[in-house]
């Protein structure tokens, strides 16, 4: 996130940090999620599910603040974003790797 | 005026409607929605007096079709509903009635028929929606309708149409008409111990466990209502089980077929008929509604005349007592069937007589009950 | 891997990159659900709506509405008609009624009354709310019976293949004015609010938060409550109208909604491909359909 000037109490405020799951399977490719996450965190998929839609994929890392705006906004609850805190360990707060789609049946 | 109780036990002197608002209540009805129409205004009007009083519901609704789709709602929220109306709101009812049948709710809907068609003869009787009364919504499904020729039957055929209802989880019809709606008689109303009430059939499954359309034994579900955490669905489409739709042949092969079954399975225990002079009768004159009681006289007329003649009054017009009549056809001369139209209930006759005994139709287009002679005449031509 | 054997239905090998690979676990991993399935027929989706249509988004801030409403999820009781809107009853984990086209009010009206401890919410659209369910909607509202009708408005008869509505814009094409609509559309708000409703508001599919909040706001709201959502139709009222589809519609709505809240009714109507005006625009109260036949009895005993 860039500033124009530091807030004063940055260091009191964690950034939210979440986790996008999309269940692939249920997707129909409308691109819902894609233009209207905040932070650009998907792009569409080259590849496509069994019906042939192509689903979104995270393009950008570490960058989802957990806003639930995809989850809500997509047509088929076909994804969702969960919070992603330290008790999880660092494994789990998105180093590089681990924040991938969670490809399930959906069905 | 104010009453007390749901149950108005005593001698009162009161006419086929308000018998009829009477003998809801004591079914233990809470829910009325209706719209005025002649002559079966005074129901709506004795429930709206009636029903506040006693904690119930009494709306005026829009229209017919809002009527019958709120009793409807009423039932699903887990009360016993009912609705009043004639001819013109009785078609405007149908779509929502075929929905009651699909969704297999329990309610009660009075049709004080006049005649028709049309906007017809607001003031004056007919019989002429009896075959509407079996086939009037689009689709297969069975009917049970009850026939009172009296304020009294009114009374307590209104009660037994909640209990036909409650048992069989469906609408159920009483078919009075503008004569015996209007007619003011005697109507003796017991004490409510000795009212038999039938309850409503609510599951005591688990939500898990219970499907909303998967009948029992008798080919009916048992019934709930919202609000206690079943999660039902509940749709007019054709569908299974679970209440889900499933559009599919297959499905509708399993699932609607029981709703005409039901009832035709059951009819043992649902036909009711009051006759009387069969036993030697070479003619049986078949009627229902007011018609009967000028037939009662005919008939006594033609036994004054030395004509062996019984009379078969339709008190279920459906289902309609086929195996009685079919018995009757083979040892009779032929069935005169007068009714306040120009042909309807005599065909079920016809059909059931299947050429072995003649039927004889006596119409009358409506707005007036027929000269008993005119049925005299014809039970003559039938002893022939 | 050749046509035959794709067609049996066996997914592409591992390696080939286009294909999603075979699933691995149902729903996600390590038991992960989307947080809607709960209140979800999950045996019954994937649901009918097109790609794109707007119906599902409503129906996902309609599910986090009830969720933060306060209110016990079984005191809700859901009441659709016919289209796809009225398909919504049918896809959420609810006590849930799909009637007959243009009916849902008056049954809802009846199922409220019988229990009025029930939540009783309309979700269904605008072909049936407010043409066939017309009358209906006028004397719910009128009455301000304690219901909440959440209208969701895509211009058009979906369901039966893209015919005009009462709502279609002057000028759009559908299958039933293939010269362009020559009919005034009603503007919703203006007759609900005319009538007496409560509550009264409009968001677009687009505007998922305030659409949710206003959901919330009109559930709890005593006495007749009305939300309007307009929503994507993509296959008819978009491709008919050469618009795109319904991420261009939602895109329009981007670009062309007005929020105004409080605005006058009367000026919210809405024209081909014009400007949207969304907001809250009435929240008033006033006594309900029960309260005041409550007042009615207590009165009459009173006077003995």
């Amino acid at each position: 996130m860039r500033f124009w000037r530091v807030p004063l109490d940055q260091d009191r405020f964690r950034r939210p940090r979440g986790r996008v799951y999309i269940i692939v399977e249920r997707c129909k490719g409308c691109g819902f999620c894609v233009e209207y996450c905040p932070l650009d965190v998907l792009h569409i998929s080259e590849r496509f599910n069994k019906k042939g839609y192509h689903y979104p994929e995270v393009a950008k890392e570490d960058v989802c603040v957990d806003c639930n705006l995809c989850e809500v906004i997509c047509p088929e609850f076909a994804i969702y974003s969960q919070n992603v805190t330290d008790e999880d360990g660092p494994a789990a707060s998105g180093q590089a790797g681990a924040l991938r789609p969670e490809e399930g049946s959906g069905e | 005026m104010s009453e007390s109780g749901a149950v108005l036990t005593g001698e009162h002197f009161m006419n086929g409607d308000i018998a009829a608002a009477e003998g809801a209540l004591a079914a233990g009805c809470t829910f009325f929605a209706g719209y005025p129409i002649t002559p079966a205004t005074e129901v709506a009007e004795r429930m709206a007096e009636r029903l506040p009083e006693l904690g119930g519901i009494y709306i005026q609704m829009e229209d017919e079709i809002a009527s019958m789709g709120a009793i409807l709602g009423a039932a699903w929220g887990g009360r016993k509903s009912m609705t009043a109306t004639s001819g013109p709101g009785f078609s405007l009812m149908m779509e929502n009635l075929g929905l009651g049948m699909m969704t297999e709710t329990p309610c009660v809907l009075v049709n004080v028929q006049r005649g028709g068609p049309s906007t017809g003869l607001p003031t004056l009787v007919g019989q002429q929606d009896m075959m509407q009364a079996r086939w009037g919504s689009h689709g297969d499904y069975g009917v049970i309708a009850l026939c009172p020729n009296s304020p009294q039957e009114c009374f307590d055929l209104t009660i037994e149409a909640f209990n036909l209802a409650e048992t069989y989880r469906m609408p159920v019809l009483v078919m009075s008409d503008e004569v015996i709606g209007h007619m003011t008689e005697k109507v003796v109303i017991p004490a409510a111990e000795r009212i038999q009430l039938t309850p409503r059939r609510h599951t005591t499954l688990a939500p898990a466990e219970y499907r909303p359309f998967a009948p029992g034994a008798d080919l009916v579900p048992e019934m709930v209502a919202a609000g206690r955490n079943y999660r039902i669905h509940v749709t007019g489409l054709t569908h299974d089980e679970r209440g889900y739709p499933a559009v599919t042949a297959a499905v509708q092969e399993r699932m609607v077929p029981r709703l005409t079954e039901k009832v035709r399975a059951n009819a043992g225990r649902i036909v009711r008929f009051a006759a009387g002079g069969l036993e030697d009768a070479q003619v049986v004159v078949v009627c229902y509604g007011i018609t009967s009681r000028v037939a009662q006289l005919a008939v006594e007329m033609a036994r004054g005349q030395g004509l062996k003649v019984g009379l078969f009054r339709l008190i279920t017009a459906w289902p309609f007592p086929e195996p009685a009549l079919r018995e009757l056809s083979g040892r009779v001369r032929g069935f005169v069937v007068p009714e306040i139209n120009l042909g309807q209930m005599v065909y079920e006759v016809e059909r059931c007589a299947a050429g072995r005994a003649k039927t004889l139709l006596v119409p009358h287009p409506g707005g007036g009950v027929h000269d008993p002679e005119t049925i005299l005449a014809a039970i003559e031509e039938a002893a022939r | 891997m050749n046509k035959q054997e794709r067609a049996a239905g066996e997914s592409a090998p591992a390696g080939n990159p286009a294909v999603a690979p075979p699933d691995a676990a149902p729903e996600g991993t390590a038991g992960r659900q989307h947080p809607k399935d709960r209140l979800l027929r999950g045996d019954r989706l994937p649901h009918i709506w097109c790609p794109t249509c707007g119906i599902g988004t409503c129906v996902s801030s309609f599910i986090e509405a009830i969720e933060e409403s306060g209110i016990a999820e079984e005191r809700f009781a859901i009441v659709s008609g016919i289209g796809c809107t009225g398909r919504v009853a049918g896809y959420v984990k609810l006590d849930s009624f799909h009637t007959t086209h243009g009916r849902a009010i008056p049954f809802a009206t009846g199922l409220h009354l019988a229990n009025p401890e029930l939540k009783v919410v309309v979700f269904s659209g605008d072909g049936d709310l407010v043409a066939i369910g017309g009358n209906h909607l006028i004397h719910a509202a009128r009455r301000n019976v304690d219901i909440t009708v959440i209208c969701l408005n895509n211009f058009i008869y979906g369901m039966t293949g893209g015919q005009a509505a009462p709502t279609t814009p002057f000028s759009a094409r559908t299958t039933t004015t293939p010269y362009g609509n020559s009919e005034y559309p009603f503007n919703v708000p203006h007759l609900v609010a005319s009538c007496g409703a409560s509550y009264v508001a409009r968001w677009t599919a687009l505007h998922v938060r305030r659409m949710k909040r206003a959901m919330i706001e009109a559930i709890a709201k005593r006495g007749f409550s009305f939300v309007e959502v307009i929503a994507p139709c993509s296959t008819l009222y978009a491709r008919k109208n050469r618009l795109g589809t319904g991420f261009d519609l939602m895109k329009f709505y981007h670009d062309n909604c007005e929020i105004r809240h409080g605005a006058n009714t009367a000026e919210v109507d809405i024209g081909f491909q014009e400007r949207i005006v969304v907001g809250k625009f009435v929240d008033i109260e006033k006594p309900t359909f029960l309260d005041r036949m409550q007042e009615n009895m207590q009165r009459h005993t009173r006077k003995g």
